[in-house]
């Protein structure tokens, strides 16, 4: 049976119960030929956009506008990439750099404290905990936009407008993170472990860090990646708070696309440049993340 | 805060007290004592600890600006006037009555149902087939999952140009077809739909994993058993997969809402701008919270608008619980 029958047929299926069935097939879950096609269309449709952006990025601005389209790269990647870099408004070079520390920074802060206190909530026993768990899966909830108008007057009382520290501190920890860290805890950690360690004489931050966190380390590595992927790609707040002189990489591209002129060279070049140290980082972390994607799924 | 208060109380009641009950203890039993009166300090002082940090940095960061925002939303609030008084609901009133709001929250509902409900019915299929016994299931686990790693301002620019009116590749296919060309950003729907689809791109093999995972963990001989019966591999979707994975799907649409609520890079890039469109025809509620405190300063109408997309996910987040524990009362399986 093919992918195709089933687009088709799903709806009849589920309305009417006693449906009878035209073959008794599907006794082995077998894939058909059909079925092929249908996956390596998906991934060509998943792939296409990305490799349309390098195909332009290596080539000038009349890549877009010929016909039939250029589908294969061209030979102008490394023009197109000093223009974006020297391009006054963009300032790209400064917004990757920042955009490497923000991203960093904030996803070696968050898996340190969401492990902590997704540990603590998991695995120990102190007054308020309930209470505290359920703040922190309340907190999920809370959208960015609430916060906005506040903090940048918060910003202005710090004298943080326009600095990185204004994309970072706020995001030094996650309700996610707490609440994932918890749900890896409850199960990755044996209570044993932390009750031999404690006959050991050790104190609680040491059990924590010696015996805990190795425990933990599968969902930090997910943890880590989504954060980094999180906050690379932060928009909201960084428009908000930061102006073009000090971007990180998602502002300099707002200003590559606000332009006054369309140079799509220019845009293309610099959104394969924002993309790509994210792709770099899925070589080489992504089978942990389609694992921890997976796992979230069955533990959460 | 108050978390750490009764933490440092807790100390206070117990180190002066204890050594004192003892008259006279010989050296190592006195060290034996302060050990463990140590570690029941340390037991009871350093959960705390270890949970402070999240709610230090969040309740500066996060609880406090909320309920800020809800305080400049009672307040004729500018960025360069500064706060010229209180006004009580004014801004929720006008709200109530301004046009544009019930356009952005339109715009906003018509494309998280354009967007979510072909994006979850895709990744079930797709899901369904990657979980039989194909070959290369690790290319194409990765095939799906690559627009996810993406960043989303950087394909929002992407698909700007593959819609493009004139010179995009899409309107271009359409006439290669003979469909015609599409006006993509100045026609409302099309303008939602090009929008559904960048989110879509980009969700799609993010869930299907989700629900790959949870068909992994149904029973083989349930299908095995299905089949004897005589069920053909669509029922035994319909009525096996599919109310399975229910309580999974419960959870992406959650999570979905949560996340479609706040829709704004996408448009934003996509319309160069917080208006969207020149109508506003793809303007968000998210985007029009920041033309008026960005744009327009107007710190406090802003917030009210905030305040009405949290009120948004509570509503339908709130549906979704209920819709979820009406399933788990008439007795589905549940796997959790």
């Amino acid at each position: 049976m093919s992918t195709a029958t089933g687009t088709d047929g799903t709806r009849p299926a589920a309305r009417r119960p006693r449906w009878r069935p035209r073959s008794a097939g599907g006794v082995t879950r077998e894939a058909g030929p059909l079925t092929y096609v249908a996956l390596v269309l998906t991934v060509l449709l998943s792939v296409f956009p990305l490799y349309w952006m390098f195909v332009v990025a290596t080539r000038g601005n009349q890549a877009i506008a010929q016909r039939p389209p250029a589908l294969v790269p061209g030979g102008e990647l490394t023009d197109n990439i000093v223009r974006t870099l020297q391009n006054e408004h963009a300032n790209f070079a400064l917004g990757l750099l920042n955009s490497v520390i923000v991203a960093s920074v904030t996803a070696v802060s968050v898996v340190l404290f969401c492990s902590l206190a997704g540990f603590a909530l998991a695995k120990l026993s102190f007054t308020g905990r309930n209470v505290l768990t359920l703040g922190v899966i309340l907190t999920m909830m809370v959208p960015i936009q609430m916060a906005v108008v506040p903090m940048l007057i918060m910003m202005d009382a710090f004298n943080w407008r326009g600095d990185i520290q204004a994309v970072i501190v706020p995001f030094m920890v996650t309700g996610f993170g707490v609440f994932m860290m918890r749900q890896y805890a409850l199960q990755g950690v044996p209570t044993e472990l932390i009750e031999s360690a404690r006959i050991d004489g050790c104190s609680l931050p040491r059990t924590f860090f010696s015996v805990v966190l190795p425990a933990l380390r599968p969902a930090m590595a997910v943890l880590g990646l989504l954060t980094f992927m999180q906050n690379w790609n932060e928009f909201i707040w960084p428009i908000a708070v930061l102006g073009p002189s000090n971007p990180t990489v998602q502002v300099s591209i707002n200003q590559l696309n606000e332009g006054y002129t369309t140079d799509f060279a220019l845009m293309f070049t610099g959104a394969a440049l924002a993309t790509l140290p994210l792709l770099l980082v899925f070589v080489v972390f992504g089978r942990h993340l389609i694992g921890g994607i997976m796992e979230g799924a069955i533990k959460g | 805060m108050s978390v750490v208060k009764s933490g440092a109380r807790s100390r206070d009641e117990s180190s002066p007290g204890a050594p004192r009950e003892d008259p006279s203890p010989t050296q190592r039993e006195r060290r034996e004592r302060r050990s463990a009166l140590l570690s029941r300090l340390d037991m009871r002082l350093s959960p705390y600890m270890f949970v402070s940090p999240y709610f230090i940095i969040f309740g500066t960061f996060g609880l406090f600006p909320v309920l800020f925002t809800f305080w400049i939303s009672l307040h004729d609030w500018g960025l360069l006037t500064g706060n010229q008084g209180f006004i009580g609901l004014d801004n929720y009133v006008t709200l109530l009555s301004d046009a544009k709001f019930y356009n952005a929250l339109g715009n906003t509902l018509g494309i998280f149902l354009l967007a979510i409900v072909p994006q979850l019915l895709l990744a079930l299929l797709l899901a369904d087939t990657l979980n039989r016994n194909i070959r290369l299931r690790g290319f194409f686990r990765v095939g799906v999952i690559i627009p996810y790693i993406t960043s989303i301002a950087a394909m929002a620019i992407i698909f700007g140009q593959l819609f493009g009116r004139d010179f995009g590749l899409i309107n271009y296919a359409l006439e290669t077809i003979g469909v015609g060309a599409v006006e993509w950003t100045n026609n409302r729907f099309a303008s939602w739909t090009a929008i559904a689809v960048m989110i879509d791109w980009r969700w799609l093999g993010f869930n299907t994993l989700i629900y790959l995972a949870a068909m992994q963990a149904i029973p083989r001989d349930m299908y095995e058993a299905a089949a004897i019966d005589g069920a053909s591999r669509l029922r035994q979707f319909a009525q096996i997969t599919v109310p399975m994975v229910r309580p999974t799907i419960m959870f992406t649409v959650i999570i979905s809402t949560i996340g479609q609520m706040q829709l704004f890079t996408e448009p934003v890039i996509f319309g160069r701008g917080y208006e969207g469109g020149t109508q506003g025809q793809f303007q968000t509620v998210a985007m029009l919270m920041f033309e008026e405190a960005m744009g327009r300063q107007n710190f406090g109408y802003g917030s009210a608008v905030a305040w009405s997309i949290f009120v948004l996910i509570v509503v339908f987040a709130l549906v979704n619980v209920l819709f979820v524990s009406r399933i788990r009362s008439a007795g589905e399986s549940e796997r959790r």
